[in-house]
């Protein structure tokens, strides 16, 4: 008796009793379907917590010139300009094992006027590499590049809660809006970030060359001589450890700023990663809760087949004795009943995985949702339920297989 | 003179029931000679279905011998016995015992899965013996589809279907009326006429009278053994077929 003609009855058995088949199978499909739906929402969930981790930077270090004490009043980080453009470009020139970028940043704020429309903003002078250390992507348009910087050329990029204030609807690119009476021709306007972490509209931005801003917007100030920056962004480079790489570049802005073993730093040193490490901890324990709550279904699921194969055991009594007479062996009919529990939950698995996928997708297309579906969860699905099918198919065969063949043909 | 086909020797089944020890045979002795038909009558208890079981090999005995075609069968494994099964004995039952829902083909086919024959031989020999039963045209009802007696009669291509030495009828009319009863009979006696050996259990006198020795139980022993002139089913028929024009 080979194994292809025990496969050829037990499916014939199932399409044999095809409502029934189908029922058990239905368990099964819950299962697997609400494991996969669950699954890539949690994945979703943590993916878009990474991704805003990335974007609001777990790897970025922020570096604040230190604050200005004025009798006794200290003023806030930044107040005082004891940083400069070039400890930025010093520091990823000397640390490039640790650092992948940094991006200096002249902060100021105004009024930007656009025709008869005006908006108040925060402006930032940056360099390109702006774009790279604070994840900005360009939703139309382009960035800032080097050679405006190197001219100090009159452009700006704009945030998209300052175009909709400023134009609406309408596209703002080769516009000309003016903060303080300088006018800039728009080249480019942002993806929408969204909200901070602290809540506030990281949309309401506009972002200029870093001399433009030093020589012609904050103009006649004292600070346009200088290279002297507010603050500026340190990428860490992909694996490295953010406090070893904090140590570094404090040691080596101390060495640069000439400071004496003893003397307080002046600058001041953060970074985002514990808050964000801890909310993505939480995110992967959001992931792995849904998962175990679909997965008891996915248990449910296992008992009902059991529960039908026993039950289809005691109904075919007389068939197995039958079979045994004309020649099966006990361990045929094991078989027979184990690849019926097999089958069952893998073609149930298996239209789980698809039906699953759909909903993971109406779940993202109704709740607006990220979802996110991993071939990882589907095959570890198909293989549960294959796991399933034995664990929970063996004991309504092996009590199939153990039954008498007199008693069996005897059975009412 | 040659081998007996089947030769029993101080054949014993007991049952533990609970504590008590039931025998169920206590020392039965029998030969039967190839082509042979025997009925098998006794009241209930009377340890003729537990014999039938040992015969069949469903069951092994408690102590004593059992040789099937100069074979000692009553001490194989388990799995040598279903092969013994499905290779030298066919089963006819008094409820026909087909699969629900799968064709008489199939149906007659279902040993021929367990010898491990490819699919083209196993429908050409359920064919043959379906034809041979005289439901050629009706290969492809299910049992649902057929009358009892034609049931019966896929039952018993089933059990011919592996050229079986021994044809092994546990109250294969029980569930029949007389004149389908009478039926059966007349291609179980066809049967017997071409050389094979049919034991039969009955408790009906006139189906056994279709038999060339009956043999009686009697609280787990032989208390009769007797050849019989056997009736002619198809005789009996006949008469039955005017009896109904009569009235």
């Amino acid at each position: 008796m080979n194994f292809l003609a025990t496969l050829r009855i037990a499916l014939n058995a199932l399409r044999v009793n095809k409502l029934r088949s189908a029922l058990t199978m239905l368990g099964i499909i819950i299962g697997v379907g609400a494991v996969i739906v669950m699954i890539a929402v949690g994945s979703g969930a943590q993916a878009k917590v990474e991704a805003q981790i990335r974007s609001l930077g777990a790897n970025l270090i922020m570096v604040f010139s230190a604050s200005a004490t004025f009798t006794g009043a200290r003023s806030g980080a930044g107040s005082l300009q004891t940083i400069s453009e070039d400890d930025a470009y010093a520091i990823a020139r000397e640390l490039p094992d640790e650092i992948q970028t940094t991006a200096p940043a002249l902060r100021g704020s105004g009024q930007v006027v656009a025709g008869n429309a005006n908006w108040s903003a925060t402006f930032y002078g940056v360099t390109p590499e702006y774009f790279e250390a604070r994840e900005w992507q360009i939703a139309e348009g382009r960035g800032i590049e080097q050679v405006e910087v190197n001219s100090a050329a009159k452009v700006a990029v704009i945030g998209l809660t300052v175009a909709r204030n400023l134009y609406g609807d309408s596209s703002p690119i080769d516009q000309i809006i003016r903060i303080r009476k300088v006018p800039l021709t728009i080249v480019g306007v942002l993806e929408r970030k969204g909200q901070s972490m602290s809540g506030q509209d990281q949309d309401d931005i506009v972002l200029l060359p870093i001399s433009t801003a030093r020589k012609r917007v904050l103009g006649a100030t004292a600070l346009a001589k200088s290279r002297s920056v507010g603050s500026f962004t340190v990428k860490v480079r992909q694996g490295v450890e953010i406090k070893e790489a904090e140590e570094k570049m404090r040691d080596l802005l101390r060495q640069r700023h000439r400071l004496q073993p003893g003397q307080e730093d002046d600058f001041n040193v953060r970074n985002l990663s514990e808050i964000l490490q801890a909310q993505e901890a939480s995110s992967r324990v959001l992931a792995i809760l849904l998962a175990a709550v679909a997965s008891v279904s996915l248990l449910v699921g296992g008992i009902g087949i059991m529960n039908i194969m026993l039950v289809s055991v005691t109904e075919r009594t007389r068939e197995i004795g039958l079979r045994r007479a004309v020649g099966a062996r006990s361990l045929d009919i094991l078989q027979q009943f184990l690849i019926e529990a097999i089958t069952l939950s893998l073609i149930g698995g298996l239209i789980g995985i698809l039906l699953g996928s759909l909903g993971a997708h109406l779940v993202g297309e109704f709740a607006g949702w990220p979802i996110k579906l991993s071939p990882y969860a589907t095959l570890m699905a198909v293989s549960f339920a294959a796991a399933i099918g034995i664990f929970f198919g063996y004991y309504p065969a092996r009590q199939a297989a153990r039954m008498s063949p007199i008693d069996a043909l005897r059975h009412e | 003179m040659s081998e007996p086909l089947i030769r029993v020797q101080a054949l014993a089944k007991e049952y533990i029931m609970g504590s008590n020890v039931v025998a169920a045979l206590r020392g039965v002795a029998i030969a039967i000679e190839p082509g042979e038909f025997v009925a098998v009558m006794g009241p209930s208890g009377s340890g003729k279905s537990t014999f039938m079981n040992l015969l069949g090999c469903l069951d092994r005995p408690s102590s004593g011998d059992y040789w099937l075609g100069g074979e000692e069968v009553a001490h194989l494994s388990d799995d040598q016995l279903a092969y013994v099964r499905n290779r030298k004995i066919g089963f006819v039952f008094q409820h026909f015992n087909l699969l629900a829902r799968t064709s008489a083909l199939d149906n007659v086919a279902l040993p021929l899965l367990y010898s491990g024959l490819v699919k083209r031989e196993r429908n050409l020999r359920a064919e043959q013996r379906l034809a041979q039963v005289g439901l050629a045209e009706r290969m492809d009802h299910q049992p649902s589809q057929l009358s009892g007696g034609q049931q019966q009669r896929v039952a018993i291509a089933r059990a011919l279907v592996n050229n079986p030495l021994l044809l092994l009828a546990d109250e294969p009319t029980g569930a029949l009326d007389s004149r389908t009863s009478i039926e059966i009979m007349t291609l179980l006696q066809g049967l017997n006429r071409l050389g094979l050996t049919v034991v039969l259990v009955t408790h009906e006198r006139d189906i056994a009278e279709f038999s060339s020795r009956i043999i009686c139980f009697r609280d787990g022993i032989v208390v009769e053994d007797r050849p019989n002139t056997p009736h002619d089913a198809a005789t009996s028929l006949a008469s039955i077929a005017s009896i109904k024009t009569v009235s």
